[in-house]
């Protein structure tokens, strides 16, 4: 083999940390996408555009002269109206309809925004810069920013409240009632209409969260929504819907093929290696089942 | 039964009529006629996928712009050192005779026609084993990578694009050039629509229906769905690698995700035709394109910057209020007019049930 990676081990325990410090922003994305696909049914190709429009909130705030650190607490609210907002505009027209009539609805919705986006922000690449230094390992031959540490750790700290928020709260109750039944539900006295909203809310939320804390660490444009709504809808299609420690494995996991792919294969072939994995994660998936297929005996 | 076939006689040879004066009576539109032909050949080979067999899929964008590069490369190939070509950005170095031109697009052509519906054969048992949504992520996932795939290529040109060869540089004639792509895009038309009405009054037909409405109710009574799943794509394929093959030619330069596995705009505006029309319809997709081409083409350089915005609207608005299409509509509205008889009492009380 001839690739630098692995004649320097050092290269490799630095894209393992790499590849585990992004995949757990990627698992908050895809538990925003486990939380609505699994509510309401809807498979929401406009995810990665939530999560860039969160991200320019907290550019917008590093220009106004705010550091950007404070739009993982800014961004989440104006990004629950955002979605509550989307949700009454056209989601509620799609939630019980067929999936493939939500993933066109939503890819339109996903058009308008990039483009709306570029038109206010601008075609360029940005970052907001945090500023916060990087930290030196074993003996500065792994080099790692402070950013990405505390972008995961506001992750998990994100993830952990929700999911406590989910268990103890009314609300949380609620959803985790229409998503078992919302027939049910509803007889039982459950506003389901009302919950979509508030879990489409949340759902943008986690995306502007997400978002803010890839304007920090990655770089933010108008046009590279598309792989993160892919990279979430991997995590949950490995995971299942609410499983949460098997959507931050499965997030590490993508977050360390990526790194490696960039490495191995080089940074042109990153995305279209990530949409690769997507097609052999679905096939492997449908050889899979197919052996569990039940005939009439 | 007589009457019937001698309006649809006079219909076609109307149309073809007018197909074929098109270009002299519009000269100056010519490319946006040649446009409109492969628009109305992807929406058709959309609409036997996602229409008939109710596979939806984003993914016939792989096989269009397949057949894009392989026209090109074919016809560069044949005559001279592909990866030369492609560094020197073409022309400047080589030029392809008269001969050597039409020669080499037609072998392309046709390699570009066989090679999409093999590929789709080769992966069409592994992706058409999904189902749904499943589908047509994967589908969308598969136009997406080739694109990123294709940009990191060197000997197609990479990320900087690859220069079709220009038309020969004896007939400079830009009105040749306009006439020759168009007949050869209208004859794509009159091919895809012959074979599209051809599959309409046969069996391969129902066969698809039956998939699309219950596949495993096709299955349990005997139909091997996968090879008439396989057979529909690969069919799709092949007239999206000519329509590929055809718009390579006619643009003159092809970049990987902006031209050729163009997703955003091609990808979408196949899917967004067939239902605007209507899906699992002969003439929906026909009738679709040519309205979103004449609603683009009137808009788009009104509304200028904001057309994308616009494109995203109306994906929204077709797909949350008109799901069904025109087609879809004016059955609903005229139901005698599609033979459908419809009993008055069973209607009522359908109403009832309501």
């Amino acid at each position: 083999m001839d690739f630098l990676i692995f004649k320097a081990p050092m290269l490799m325990v630095q894209a393992s940390l790499d590849g585990i410090l992004l995949g757990i922003l990627f698992a908050l994305i895809a538990y925003g996408m486990a939380l609505q696909w699994g509510v309401m049914n809807i498979i929401n190709i406009a995810q990665g555009d939530l999560v860039i429009l969160g991200g320019y909130i907290a550019y917008t705030m590093y220009l106004a002269g705010i550091h950007p650190a404070w739009g993982v607490i800014v961004s989440p609210i104006i990004m629950y109206f955002v979605g509550w907002y989307l949700y009454k505009l056209v989601i509620n027209k799609v939630v019980d309809r067929d999936l493939f009539i939500s993933i066109l609805a939503t890819f339109g919705i996903a058009i308008v925004m990039q483009q709306l986006m570029n038109f206010i922000f601008g075609a360029d690449v940005v970052v907001a810069q945090s500023e916060y230094g990087t930290t030196m390992l074993f003996d500065n031959s792994v080099t790692l920013p402070n950013s990405k540490i505390f972008s995961a750790f506001i992750s998990v700290l994100y993830a952990v409240g929700l999911v406590i928020y989910m268990k103890k709260s009314r609300l949380g109750r609620a959803i985790r009632a229409t998503a078992q039944n919302a027939r049910a539900a509803k007889i039982l006295g459950v506003d389901t209409e009302k919950v979509y909203a508030a879990t489409f809310g949340i759902n943008a939320a986690l995306c502007g969260v997400a978002g803010a804390l890839i304007a920090i660490t990655l770089t933010l444009h108008p046009y590279v929504g598309l792989p993160y709504t892919v990279r979430s809808f991997m995590i949950v299609i490995v995971a299942g819907l609410g499983n949460l420690p098997a959507v931050a494995i499965s997030g590490m996991g993508l977050g360390l093929f990526e790194e490696f792919a960039d490495y191995i294969l080089g940074t042109e072939f990153r995305i279209g290696a990530v949409f690769m994995l997507l097609v052999f994660i679905l096939v492997y998936r449908r050889f899979k089942l197919s052996k569990k297929r039940e005939y009439l005996k | 039964m007589n009457k019937v076939k001698q309006k649809d006689l006079i219909l076609y040879s109307g149309l073809i009529i007018l197909g074929l004066a098109a270009p002299y009576l519009f000269s100056a539109f010519k490319v946006q006629l040649t446009y409109l032909c492969v628009l109305i050949v992807l929406a058709m080979t959309w609409n036997l996928q996602g229409g008939e067999m109710g596979y939806n899929t984003f993914g016939n964008i792989l096989f269009y712009g397949l057949g894009m590069y392989l026209t090109a490369s074919v016809q560069v190939g044949m005559f001279f050192p592909l990866a030369e070509w492609t560094e020197s950005g073409g022309e400047k170095t080589f030029v392809h005779t008269t001969a050597q031109y039409f020669q080499g697009i037609g072998v392309g052509l046709l390699v570009s026609a066989i090679i999409p519906a093999l590929v789709a054969g080769a992966i069409g048992y592994a992706i058409l084993g999904l189902r749904g949504h499943y589908f047509a992520i994967c589908t969308l996932g598969l136009g997406i990578a080739a694109g990123e795939i294709a940009g990191g290529i060197e000997i197609i040109g990479a990320g900087q694009g690859f220069t079709t060869p220009p038309f020969p540089a004896e007939i400079v004639d830009n009105e040749a050039r306009g006439k020759f792509f168009y007949f050869l895009s209208f004859a794509l038309l009159i091919g895809t629509f012959v074979f599209v009405k051809y599959i309409y009054g046969s069996r391969f037909k129902l066969i698809l229906n039956a998939i699309r409405d219950n596949e495993d109710k096709a299955e349990a009574m005997g139909i091997q769905t996968m090879k008439y799943k396989i057979t529909g794509w690969m069919c799709s394929a092949f007239f999206c690698g000519l329509a590929g093959g055809i718009m390579g030619g006619l643009i003159g330069y092809i970049d990987s995700t902006d031209v050729a596995f163009d997703g955003r705009e091609m990808g979408v505006f196949m899917v967004l035709m067939a239902i605007l029309g209507g899906k699992g319809t002969l003439w929906g997709p026909v009738i679709g394109a040519t309205l979103f081409h004449f609603f683009k083409e009137g808009l788009w350089t009104l509304i200028l910057g904001w057309q994308y915005v616009a494109l995203g609207v109306l994906i929204v608005v077709i797909v949350i209020y008109f799901p069904e299409g025109l087609m879809g509509w004016l059955r609903e509205k005229y139901p005698e007019r599609f033979g459908e008889v419809i009993d008055e009492k069973d209607r009522k009380a359908q109403v009832e049930l309501k």
